[in-house]
């Protein structure tokens, strides 16, 4: 059985950053190149001309596409087929600070988050997990989380009879009072179901998903389209500033939960979505 | 929506009085980059000389809440761009108070602030969150003023040309997340 390695690990992360915080995924520049050609309110019509043209100067002067690199999320997910080395994890600060140090990135984590807030210096710790999945090999998903749209998201554990419509009420809740901080176009994990610690994930986990991807569950597809069309009703905007377009996507993945339960979480993306996957 | 209005820093307060929420605007100048733990900083600073005289030169001037990244392609940072503006919301309306004429960030303000604006006769501008590689090239030069231990979040005072900017909150206290589309 193939044993995947620190070493695979850290040299596939050296190789994916820094330019996760350079180039923005194909799929968010596209939805945002679609929201610019469809957009008829000036401002943010502006908003989404500055968007794209700041996606070509990232990528082509090789700068930050937004000054909050974020902190680093990485996932390694394997198969039955491979078996992982218990320290596969232990060179991905290294990589980390590497890359924030190398590639003139911000460091923006702190030491501790009450009792000591000096900021580390090279961005590390990264945040990380192990995911045993199906699908055969292993590959590594990395996010570049920004504060600013992690601070906007939320977990509400709503109760069974709540429904669908609770789900939706909560979701339009939040994206009213948090969306102008979140840097919308957003893009919206959602998670429902799995218990209080687990549907967090799932809304992060549900944000790796493209854009241009539906949920393969029918229901779930049909769910996300229902959520993106209220959302965009709300009229919100690119910017805040009013338009047709506050999130290009709503992604959601649900799970099995309590008899008592309907765990809810809503992780906000912002327009700069920095997130990628290597297959190890 | 009107034409862009060219603003001069520092900003003059008849200037402002007569701009309008959702106003898009330009602004060429110097301004100061502060954020969270350099706000905490300056509040204790006000607090132990027991004056609200504001060090560091920053009275009649605008702070833009941004941590830089490092210089990259021969810029004085790579990449520069608003954050939450709400999360300096504690300490705007006594920086307002103290002099502090404008404050540059995204997302919304608490009535405490807007209330600090129509009483100073400051205001709030929008900077577009996301665009942070397209800003930089609108940052002439970089000076660290103070704080220094704090890496980004560094009171710095930087020189932009043409920075694109909308009104956020005016001097009557009107938000532009509060007006209808197309206003």
């Amino acid at each position: 059985m193939r044993t995947i390695t620190k070493e695979m690990v850290s040299e596939a992360l050296g190789a994916m950053l820094p330019n996760l915080a350079f180039d923005l995924p194909a799929d968010i520049e596209n939805g945002l190149c679609e929201a610019a050609r469809r957009e008829e309110s000036p401002r943010a019509s502006e908003v989404l001309r500055l968007l794209t043209e700041n996606a070509r100067v990232a990528h082509e002067d090789r700068v930050a596409i937004c000054q909050d690199t974020g902190s680093v999320w990485v996932c390694l997910e394997a198969g039955p087929d491979v078996a992982i080395a218990g320290d596969a994890l232990a060179g991905v600060n290294d990589a980390v600070a590497k890359a924030y140090i190398e590639g003139n990135l911000r460091k923006s984590i702190v030491k501790d988050a009450l009792f000591d807030r000096a900021n580390t210096g090279d961005n590390t710790p990264a945040f990380t997990e192990v995911k045993l999945v199906d699908e055969p090999g292993a590959r590594l998903h990395v996010m570049l989380k920004g504060g600013g749209s992690d601070n906007a998201s939320r977990v509400v554990m709503l109760t069974p009879g709540a429904g669908k419509q609770g789900i939706i009420d909560a979701l339009l809740a939040c994206v009213r009072e948090k969306a102008a901080n979140a840097c919308p176009p957003l893009i919206i994990g959602v998670g429902i179901g799995a218990t209080f610690d687990k549907v967090a994930g799932l809304a992060k986990h549900a944000l790796m998903r493209p854009i241009d991807e539906p949920n393969p569950d029918p229901q779930a597809a049909a769910l996300e389209e229902e959520l993106l069309a209220l959302v965009n009703g709300t009229g919100i905007g690119a910017g805040a500033l009013g338009g047709a377009t506050t999130a290009l996507a709503v992604r959601v993945e649900t799970a099995p939960c309590h008899i008592a339960a309907l765990p809810l979480a809503i992780n906000m993306g912002c327009s700069a979505m920095r997130r990628g996957t290597c297959e190890l | 929506m009107q034409e862009t209005i060219k603003l001069t820093l520092p900003l003059d307060k008849g200037e402002l009085a007569k701009l309008h929420a959702g106003d898009a605007c330009t602004l060429t100048g110097p301004m100061y980059t502060l954020r969270d733990a350099g706000h905490i900083r300056l509040l204790a600073e006000l607090a132990a000389q027991g004056t609200d005289e504001l060090p560091y030169g920053l009275a009649g001037q605008a702070i833009f809440y941004a941590g830089p990244t490092p210089a990259a392609a021969g810029r004085p940072f790579g990449a520069i761009g608003p954050t939450t503006a709400s999360r300096m919301d504690f300490a705007a309306p006594r920086l307002h108070r103290a002099g502090v004429v404008a404050t540059i960030g995204k997302g919304t303000r608490s009535q405490q602030v807007k209330d600090a604006c129509v009483e100073t006769g400051s205001v709030y501008f929008i900077a577009v969150g996301g665009a942070a590689a397209y800003l930089a090239k609108c940052v002439e030069s970089s000076t660290t003023v103070a704080y220094d231990d704090l890496g980004t979040e560094a009171l710095r005072r930087i020189d932009v040309v043409d920075f694109p900017v909308f009104v956020g909150v005016d001097t009557t206290g009107a938000d532009v997340y509060e007006m209808a589309d197309g206003d």
